[in-house]
């Protein structure tokens, strides 16, 4: 089986995040995988290293930079790298992106499709799903539990009250919730693997689409500004005697914060 | 609060995309495992022994030596990982260095084929640990008097003496051990549980509690022909190890004192005396301004070092600078830290205090700061001043 993991590009969780004239600053930002992304990584390692004839195939797509980030997702394990490389790739909805992954996956062929259940940076939880819809596959989203025996995925996922079990042949899309498993580290006989195994970097000609299917162009949406979160205003000590302070912080309560 | 680790001259930039990968792999392994759980290993005087899996799985033993399953690194590669080891507790990279350094480069140099098809492999998954037995009771900085001989019988050698301060002794499966042979200093391989050798663990530690320290001891211990290292002859074979573990404790101690600067600088800025974050005084900006060029000049030290090892151009006397120089500073540094955090300090909730009194045993231990004094002493005037 070719089982294509899709990983994207994240700012590191602990990254402190600026914004400059509406824009998101990324100097001195450092960038990873999308840990969501390393669930599905794993369960495809798994899976080949069960037995049988598996490849695991890293699929990106992102801005040259993206290609560290594709290297480190094989460093775990992977056999072979793709990145679709496109400036546009910041400005993409999640139907473009999804429709640019989907046009790459044709092109590299797959059996099973693994991605994480959203981004932890733009939060979307849309690009699995729309990667599905587009490849006429059936897909099965926040999963955290797989098995795969004869073709046949079986799946469980977290749903109001209880867990849902679900199964459905091979191809199909599956996004990965925490839990599904425990994501090993790269070992560091596989970091420096990576630099000999095929590395493949598609223009956006190459996996057939054009400027005009990407960026602003071919988005719905179009993200006009980012807003840093308000600044939390410093909290009051009121000192005073019991009976003072009770009142005053009534009031406080009742006329500044209007909260009661 | 997550640890920010000071790089102020962006030497990132000059490390290689899978040098960067390896240290922050190892880092992340370390901050989510051994951190949280160190300072409990500390005071009950305990080594986290999953060590040696965990640094196995990742191929991380052995990780600068070709073949025998070792990854093949580059030695800047082997500093890094130190770098993390060390930035948790002094204990996890000694562990490490033992291993790397210290017991499988000998064999790796020195052994027979059969020798490394027998213990390499094991030992870079963590499966076989090494020890490396050279210093003495009577025999610390002037290991060339070593009293512990090796006398030849038909089917093998006799090993008799006792060896002292052995990073892992007691849980080693196998010592590389220095006896003098007819005279001459030779390589020995002793299997734990040979008739004649005990290792017993020393006990009541002020520093590196969280790692083995042990005596050998070797009573007619009797072992085969085929364990002695064929081509490990006179005392340049031990100090050719020391200067590989030189080095890695060169790279090792900046994680120390990395930990300590970030330690004391997030407290110094939360800290409010006389109204005011402590960091905001002149007194303390001082020692951060000290501990942060301190830092960087440890850091491109050993970049450069680890520059010329990997071009296979690095002399002894280099490493011995780098050893000498880092060491002292990432104790000066880690004493600092220390007051800094006033009373927080001296409880096991913060780590300056434990680095420091780790910093002591790695001091002493490689070479004292002494000794390293008068090998570049040596080497820049071309006087001998060692007795
Ligand atoms: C925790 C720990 C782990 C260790 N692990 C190992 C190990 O795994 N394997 C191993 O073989 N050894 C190990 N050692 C031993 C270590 O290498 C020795 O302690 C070190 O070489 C110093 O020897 P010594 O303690 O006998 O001190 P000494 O040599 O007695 O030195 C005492 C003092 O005299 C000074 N001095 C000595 N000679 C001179 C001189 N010529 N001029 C000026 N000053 C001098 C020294 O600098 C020092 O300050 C370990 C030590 C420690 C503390």
């Amino acid at each position: 089986m070719k089982i294509v993991c899709l990983v994207k590009e994240v700012p590191d969780s602990e990254a402190k995040i600026t914004v400059e004239n509406g824009k998101i600053k990324e100097t001195g930002v450092k960038f990873i995988v999308n840990p969501y992304d390393e669930y599905g990584i794993e369960e495809a390692l798994k899976i080949k290293e069960a037995g049988g004839e598996h490849q695991v195939f890293i699929l990106t797509f992102g801005t040259e930079r993206a290609k560290k980030v594709m290297e480190s997702a094989m460093a775990l394990g992977a056999d072979e790298g793709f990145l679709v490389a496109d400036g546009s790739a910041p400005d993409c909805d999640s139907h473009t992106t999804a429709k640019v992954l989907a046009a790459a996956l044709n092109k590299i062929g797959f059996d099973m499709i693994f991605c994480g259940k959203q981004a932890i940076d733009d939060d979307s939880s849309q690009v699995g799903v729309r990667v599905a819809e587009m490849l006429s596959l059936g897909h099965a989203s926040v999963v955290n539990k797989f098995e795969l025996t004869d073709g046949k995925v079986k799946v469980e996922r977290q749903i109001q009250g209880g867990q849902e079990v679900i199964e459905m042949p091979v191809p199909c899309v599956i996004t990965c919730q925490k839990g599904l498993n425990d994501p090993r580290y790269p070992s560091l006989k596989n970091i420096m693997a990576v630099k000999k195994k095929p590395r493949t970097v598609f223009t956006l000609d190459d996996i057939g689409l054009s400027a005009d299917d990407v960026g602003v162009n071919g988005s719905f949406v179009e993200v006009t500004k980012f807003e840093p979160p308000l600044e939390k205003a410093p909290g009051r000590v009121i000192e005073g005697e019991p009976e003072d302070t009770a009142k005053e912080l009534i009031r406080s309560l009742r006329e500044e914060a209007k909260v009661i | 609060m997550a640890f920010k680790a000071i790089d102020y001259y962006n030497i990132d930039e000059l490390l290689g995309d899978s040098e960067l990968l390896i240290r922050d792999t190892v880092r992340s392994l370390m901050e989510d495992k051994y951190q949280p759980a160190i300072a409990k290993h500390f005071n009950d005087g305990t080594c986290p022994l999953e060590i040696a899996k965990d640094l196995g799985e990742l191929n991380a033993f052995g990780v600068n030596l070709e073949g025998y399953g070792c990854a093949g690194s580059s030695d800047t590669a082997y500093g890094l990982i130190n770098q993390e080891l060390e930035r948790v507790d002094s204990a996890l990279r000694s562990f490490s260095s033992v291993q790397t350094s210290l017991s499988m480069y000998p064999i790796h140099r020195w052994g027979s084929g059969e020798q490394k098809e027998r213990y390499l492999p094991g030992m870079a998954k963590g499966e076989i640990i090494g020890c490396f037995g050279l210093t003495e009771p009577d025999h610390g900085s002037d290991p060339s008097g070593m009293k512990t001989t090796a006398q030849k019988t038909d089917s093998g050698y006799i090993i008799n003496g006792s060896k002292m301060w052995i990073t892992n002794g007691t849980i080693a499966d196998i010592a590389v051990v220095w006896a003098k042979l007819d005279g001459e200093i030779r390589g020995f391989l002793v299997e734990k549980g040979t008739d004649g050798y005990t290792a017993p663990e020393i006990k009541n530690k002020f520093s590196l509690r969280a790692s083995v320290t042990s005596e050998l001891s070797f009573l007619d211990c009797e072992i085969p022909k085929e364990n002695i290292l064929p081509d490990a002859v006179g005392l340049k074979a031990p100090l050719s190890c020391l200067t590989q573990a030189r080095y890695g404790i060169a790279w090792g101690v900046i994680g120390a004192a990395m930990a300590c600067f970030d330690e004391a600088l997030q407290y110094a800025q939360e800290r409010i005396q006389f109204g005011k974050p402590i960091a905001a005084f002149q007194l303390q900006q001082e020692k951060f301004a000290y501990m942060a060029t301190e830092i960087t000049k440890m850091q491109l030290l050993c970049l450069r070092l680890g520059q010329l090892k990997d071009a296979g151009k690095a002399t002894h006397t280099q490493v011995s600078m780098a050893k000498r120089n880092n060491v002292a500073e990432a104790l000066k540094i880690a004493g600092m830290a220390r007051g800094i955090l006033g009373a927080a300090g001296i409880v096991d909730e913060y780590s300056a205090m434990r680095h420091a009194c780790n910093l002591e045993s790695v001091y002493t231990y490689e070479g004292t700061h002494d000794i390293h004094t008068l090998i570049l002493g040596h080497d820049i005037t071309g006087f001998k001043a060692y007795r």
